[in-house]
């Protein structure tokens, strides 16, 4: 039977091995038929930003296609299609003052803006939370 | 009795924070109380042996340590102290799929 799992994470892109575990989480949760609400607060409403790009490496001299960066909005956007074509519910829920105060309001499909009132709805209707704070 | 797990993701010789956890997560258990400790990210430093890191963990907490973190540290299952058990995310999200079990990240 699918459960829901409710997370909370704060940091922003490239700065935290927690993200990384964060999605992790996500993934497995999804992967064995779970639900998943994400609620992204403070600098981890930037991990949905749309215009993040992938760049060379001039000191190393490496190209854009060899560099390979993997980019968070791509993350969050393979998680939002594991959840769709397992039929399972992925909402990411960006915090939208946050959001304002980055001007990072141009996000993948899959995002949507929010504010910490649906973090306790989404937790209240949850079986479990997991808030995953800034170091 | 309550089911708390304990997710520490910092490198105990980085802050004594992380001994705070595992104390209070010692002291859960002492109680009665179902106790997991998840060790991922810097965590498992604390997992080696040698680190000697978990020697105030009480006997009925159980430690778990998460593989990819092991193997993104150079960690071998050899090196893990005997009361450790090498696990994953799954793992992880089935604890915290558990309705009622008090997560706690660090």
């Amino acid at each position: 039977m699918s459960k829901t799992l409710t997370m909370l994470m704060m940091d922003p892109p490239y700065e935290s091995s927690n993200t990384i575990t964060a999605l992790r989480i996500v993934e497995a949760a999804l992967r064995k038929g779970n639900h998943v609400n994400v609620f992204a607060y403070e600098g981890a409403v930037s991990l949905t930003f749309k215009e993040q790009k992938k760049h060379a490496n001039a000191v190393k001299g490496t190209t854009l296609e060899e560099e390979d960066h993997p980019l968070p909005k791509d993350l969050v956007a393979s998680l939002v299609g594991l959840a769709k074509e397992n039929n399972l519910r992925l909402t990411w829920t960006n915090c939208g003052l946050c959001v304002d105060e980055r001007g990072v309001g141009n996000w993948i499909e899959g995002a949507s803006r929010g504010s910490p009132a649906d973090f306790i709805k989404a937790v209240t209707e949850s079986d479990n939370a997991l808030v995953i704070a800034t170091t | 009795m309550s089911k708390y797990l304990f997710i520490e993701s910092r490198d105990p010789f980085d802050t004594t924070d992380t001994h705070q956890a595992f104390g209070l997560a010692t002291a859960l258990s002492k109680e009665g109380n179902d106790v997991t400790l998840y060790l991922v990210q810097n965590g498992v430093l604390a997992a080696r042996a040698a680190a000697n890191a978990l020697k105030e963990v009480g006997p009925k907490v159980s430690v778990l340590a998460d593989d990819y973190s092991i193997e993104e540290r150079g960690i071998e299952a050899n090196e893990l102290a005997k009361s450790v058990r090498v696990s994953d995310v799954d793992s992880l999200v089935d604890l915290l799929c558990e309705k009622g079990t008090k997560a706690i990240w660090h």
